[in-house]
């Protein structure tokens, strides 16, 4: 089994999010960069489980700089057998797709996994550009995947319900929350992942369709107001004539 | 200009196409592709919302985004549609990256706002988990747009919907459908107007029956907090929050929720917050828009009381 896993670096979910050069930009002074947690938690660790129970290989892409090498490198600790960087900035999905495709496209892969979004961007959309650039079906927010020979068992959110599918390799899936559990790497995975390949490749030409012209944080509570237990009436009374919510 | 709004139909129209329609109608003349075997009678309430043309795929066997992807690119051939709507929902999500890709179509997902069209063609989405918006501009001439649930109010604007059948066959996807678990009759998260939510200040799952009370006579759908979701107290799709899913209703009531950056993430997204607790320094009251320093125990049943009363004084 040859899985492909894309991951993605994001500003810790701890951070405190701020822009800076006239809000066209992130700032990043005081940010701890991790892997995204929907790409790490579930994608990564469920490859890796079903590779280390009927064999195969784990490779992860990334398209970014040599400033996502410390967290291709966590990938590698968790126990990725390679890593792939594309060297160019992600800004735009369908070039990021566009990259990802390229190299993908002759190398067989069983299985290509991204996480159901980044925690950033918040786009969700690689895996399913992905699926149509490889000609493949996208099982997208998967949380359940078994894998029997070359065929595979997925249990997938969808509007109203819990869908269980079955499809056949090669496909692409997005992972969401319930795939597998967070690993923490040990010292041994830690120390093998600075001698594990990570192959850097140039970026292919390809357009971008989008960007960000500029950031905006949302507006600011005016305040709260406060009621006493015993006034719920008057709370209701608040929500009907005031904010006329109900 | 030409918009093709792609509609999920289940039963009845749904708030979210009812919003997509509206977006589209913003845009230009509205044409609606759906599959399925809708009624003409739902189909035509579309028209209520401005959609002219419908065209409906009845042949589809089981739905699923390779057919549905081949139906939309279809129907953007024949209208020579610029805009493609969805809405951001599981389906929206499956598809609208692949229609996009297809089309080398800048995709826009999780719209908040309608298009401000100067000198560029730029829509306001979440990002950083609903920490920030971002203005994305779209460079490419055709731009398919997903719609984040309860962004934009629907409005009437009745027209006569003409309503036509796809005739091709698409043929099958790859992907087969074994099993359907529904969760239940209850408006989705993502769609819910009113939401309650509570946390480990509820103590254990056996204590949720107070929530899922004041739930009952809101109308509204519940929701959790992350370490809830984690304990198994309650299910994970309730679990809200920047790991889980963000929500946009109209009202969120928190109770026993300290208010983490990572839930707050998730939520902020709510017109109005009402936040419950016992520690009146919990960070949740900072984005409320009202609090009420108690014990979840006593104010729940009591707020719940007070709706009820409320509710019975407007019959």
């Amino acid at each position: 089994m040859k899985i492909l896993v894309c991951i993605s670096k994001v500003p810790d979910t701890t951070s405190k999010i701020n822009f800076v050069d006239n809000n066209t930009k992130f700032d990043e002074n005081g940010v701890q960069y991790i892997v995204n947690p929907y790409d790490e938690w579930y994608a990564l660790v469920r490859a890796l489980e079903l590779v280390e129970a009927s064999g195969g290989t784990v490779t992860t892409i990334t398209v970014g700089t040599s400033t996502d090498d410390p967290t291709i490198r966590k990938a590698l600790a968790i126990g990725a057998n390679d890593a792939v960087r594309i060297d160019a900035d992600p800004t735009d999905s369908f070039f990021v797709a566009k990259q990802i495709f390229e190299y993908a496209k002759n190398e067989n892969f069983d299985i290509v996994m991204t996480g159901k979004e980044t925690i950033n961007y918040n786009g969700a959309q690689i895996g399913g550009m992905l699926a149509e650039l490889l000609d493949m079906p996208f099982i997208s927010l998967a949380n359940k995947l078994d894998v029997n020979g070359a065929q595979a068992t997925l249990e997938r959110d969808v509007q109203g319900g819990i869908e269980v599918v079955e499809v056949d390799f090669p496909f692409v899936l997005s992972a969401s929350k319930g795939m597998a559990e967070q690993r923490i790497p040990n010292m041994r995975g830690i120390m093998a992942a600075r001698t594990k390949p990570l192959n850097v490749i140039p970026p292919t030409d390809h357009n971008k369709l989008t960007s960000v012209v500029k950031f905006e944080l949302p507006a600011p509570k005016t305040g709260c107001k406060y009621l006493d237990p015993e006034s719920m009436d008057e709370l209701v009374e608040l929500l009907h004539n005031e904010t006329k919510v109900i | 200009m030409s918009v093709l709004v792609f509609v999920e139909i289940k039963n009845k129209l749904s708030k979210a196409a009812k919003e997509a329609i509206t977006y589209g109608k913003n845009l230009g003349e509205v044409n609606v592709v759906t599959c399925g075997n809708a009624s003409d009678e739902v189909l035509s309430e579309m028209g209520d919302y401005g959609a002219k043309n419908i065209l409906v795929y009845r042949k589809i066997n089981e739905p699923n985004d390779q057919v549905i992807s081949k139906l939309i690119l279809k129907a953007v051939e024949k209208l020579n549609a610029e805009f493609i709507l969805l809405s951001q929902d599981q389906t929206g999500k499956s598809i609208g990256p692949r229609v996009a890709a297809k089309l080398e179509a800048g995709h826009i997902s999780g719209a908040i706002s309608l298009p401000e069209v100067s000198d560029e063609f730029t829509v306001k989405t979440n990002v950083y988990s609903g920490k920030a918006i971002a203005y994305v501009c779209v460079h490419s001439d055709k731009k398919v747009i997903s719609i984040l649930p309860n962004s934009i109010q629907p409005e009437e604007n009745k027209v006569d919907a003409y309503i036509s059948e796809f005739d091709e066959d698409l043929g099958n996807g790859r992907i087969k459908t074994v099993d359907l678990k529904p969760l239940g009759d209850g408006i989705p998260l993502p769609e819910a107007e009113l939401v309650v939510s509570a946390g480990r200040g509820l103590k254990g799952p056996e204590n949720w029956g107070i929530v899922e009370d004041l739930a009952q006579s809101l109308g509204a759908t519940t929701a959790c907090s992350r370490p809830v979701a984690d304990i198994g107290w309650r299910p994970h799709h309730e679990h809200v929050g920047q790991t889980g899913v963000a929500i946009r209703p109209n009202l969120y009531i928190a109770a026993g929720i300290s208010g983490a950056i990572q839930h707050l993430a998730g939520v902020n997204g709510s017109k109005v917050i009402v936040v419950i607790n016992t520690d009146p320094e919990a960070p949740f009251f900072k984005a409320a828009d009202y609090g009420v320093v108690g014990d979840a125990f006593e104010v729940l049943p009591k707020l719940t009381a007070a709706i009820n009363n409320f509710k019975a004084s407007q019959r």
